[in-house]
């Protein structure tokens, strides 16, 4: 599973809003075709983690490297870093005036310059592997949340992402259609993707994760395979987490 | 990947002994770095633009006569009280016209977007208003109402002053332009707001006045700056009909010495209030924007 350079490394990255720190010194290693499950209390940090790997939000401090490039260098073109690392979002952010296809096909047309005809092809086929074929003409507003997330998904893969990020793509779902986005998930780890999710889905997180990541107030408090930190945490506030996850009846 | 690594061996600065790593600054270094390249970048093109415009005015050769009858400065403040007057009547008629403009517009917008069958008469003759007053040239409604009226010799109306009647030939054309304005905000606003407003037990009213109104109209509200302040040059247009605000007593004293120097003061008091008019706008606007959307830096 290790490789010599890991697809993603976060070292002693630090996030501050205002007076506000929300992430200090988080290092995080994502070989490449692992996936790394973040859990933790809303506010704990985990999206704005997200948003720092991508450049969504501009880091105060560390280093994010990406192929062992530091993406929070300024001289390197943060549109072309973006181009590599697919995200999807917990609202899904797909565009309200555009179809499906649309949605999918624009970054591929615009900013990989592919002929639209090709671009439909591709989107079709994979619009077709999550069986959302019949969806392409339709505007999201038409379909159901589940449906809205896959194709955010679809839309996040078509321009052959080397990452992907999940920032609580399932939070906004009923159980059903939670189950229809991550069964998504688990066929892209089959694929081999590589993967940064933040879940609150713990019986998934155990699943895919080949690293779990517990964090509190911006801080890693504790990390390891899945059966350690989500079956046996040793740290008092991962314990506390998870207890009151399972009373919450998600576990 | 599955050795435990927790990250409590050292305990984490505080935020006060934070400092900065190299490889940070290093990185601020690149970002303010590039921020003077972009401010040399546009100060430089700012002087060589604006000093080419002013280079081929000034080098023209007919801009000494130019500079001696539009900017005359002595004469210009000569003249300024007068025509100060004139201004303090458009600034007024302004005042009352975008009154009558916000109400007469949010009614028409509202009958427009309104879908009670009762509503129904109202809604076609909202339509006619509009197409009518936003397709006639304004100048043609000022000449039309402030010649029109007075020789109909109706009782009271005809017998109004002109000024009155080309303000109100202004309120009307402006109107249509308004509640255009203001249904297209309306329209904006998702339906699915609608429906959290109604599911709350809100009536039709209490939803548009509460919920729909108000995002709708923060929507439109540069478009209708835009209305606003060219509303505060259109004043000007009772002209015309031989009132005498700022662009007439400008004429008059035009008139007198072929000087056109009271022009160009008239425009500086238009100036002189639009501008500041629209920076304070943009200002609120993005204020609330700041305060209602997340942040981040894409």
């Amino acid at each position: 599973m290790t490789t010599a350079t890991p697809l993603l490394e976060l070292r002693g990255v630090r996030k501050s809003f205002g007076t506000e720190l929300v992430l200090r010194d988080v290092d995080l290693v994502v070989p490449e075709h692992t996936v790394t499950v973040l859990i933790g209390a809303s506010g704990s940090g985990k999206s704005t983690l997200l948003r720092c790997i991508n450049q969504l939000e501009l880091i105060d401090d560390g280093l994010v490297l990406f192929d062992g490039i530091d993406l929070a260098d300024p001289r390197h073109d943060a549109d072309e870093i973006r181009q590599r690392i697919g995200i999807v979002f917990q609202a899904f952010n797909l565009f309200p005036h555009m179809s499906v296809l649309d949605n999918i096909t624009l970054a591929m047309r615009r900013v990989q310059k592919v002929p639209r005809a090709q671009a439909e092809a591709t989107a079709l086929d994979l619009l077709g592997r999550f069986s959302l074929a019949d969806k392409a003409a339709q505007y999201p507003d038409r379909l159901s949340g589940g449906q809205q997330q896959r194709v955010a998904i679809v839309r996040a893969l078509a321009v052959s992402p080397k990452l992907m990020l999940f920032d609580e793509v399932t939070s906004a779902l009923d159980p059903v259609l939670v189950n229809e986005v991550l069964a998504v998930v688990r066929d892209l780890r089959q694929d081999g993707m590589t993967m940064v999710i933040a879940t609150h889905e713990m019986g998934f997180a155990t699943q895919v994760a080949d690293e779990v990541v517990f964090l509190a107030g911006g801080v890693i408090v504790e990390r390891g395979a899945p059966d350690h930190v989500i079956h046996a945490p040793r740290d008092p506030q991962t314990q506390d987490f998870l207890r009151r996850v399972h009373e919450a009846g998600r576990l | 990947m599955t050795t435990d690594r927790t990250s409590g061996d050292a305990p984490p600065a505080s935020p006060e002994e934070w400092r900065p790593s190299e490889h940070e600054l290093a990185r601020r270094a690149a970002r303010s770095a590039q921020s003077r390249r972009g401010i040399a970048i546009a100060v430089t093109s700012s002087v060589v633009v604006i000093g080419a415009l002013v280079a081929v005015v000034v080098t023209s050769s007919g801009w000494p006569v130019v500079r001696d009858t539009f900017f005359d400065v002595s004469y210009g403040r000569q003249v300024l009280p007068i025509i100060f007057d004139g201004f303090k009547l458009d600034l007024l008629l302004v005042a009352i016209a975008s009154v009558c403009i916000a109400v007469l517009s949010m009614a028409v917008a509202l009958v427009r977007t309104s879908r009670s069958p009762a509503a129904a008469p109202f809604r076609i003759l909202a339509t006619v208003y509009v197409d009518f007053f936003r397709g006639t040239p304004l100048i043609l409604v000022i000449l039309l109402i402030g010649f029109g009226v007075p020789a109909l010799n109706l009782p009271t109306v005809s017998t109004l002053d002109v000024t009155v009647l080309g303000t109100a030939a202004i309120v009307l054309t402006y109107t249509g332009y308004v509640a255009e304005v203001i249904r297209s905000g309306i329209l904006s606003v998702h339906p699915s707001q609608r429906a959290a407003a109604r599911s709350l037990g809100l009536s039709n009213v209490q939803t548009m006045r509460h919920v729909v109104l108000p995002q709708g109209i923060r929507r439109v509200m540069p478009p209708l700056l835009n209305d606003f302040v060219s509303l505060l040059k259109d004043v000007g247009l009772v002209s015309i009909l031989g009132v005498t605000e700022a662009i007439q007593q400008a004429q008059i004293e035009t008139n007198k010495t072929f000087n056109y120097t009271p022009y160009v003061v008239a425009a500086l008091l238009f100036l002189i209030v639009t501008i500041p008019l629209t920076r304070f706008t943009d200002r609120v606007l993005a204020k609330s924007i700041a305060r209602q959307n997340a942040q981040g830096a894409a």
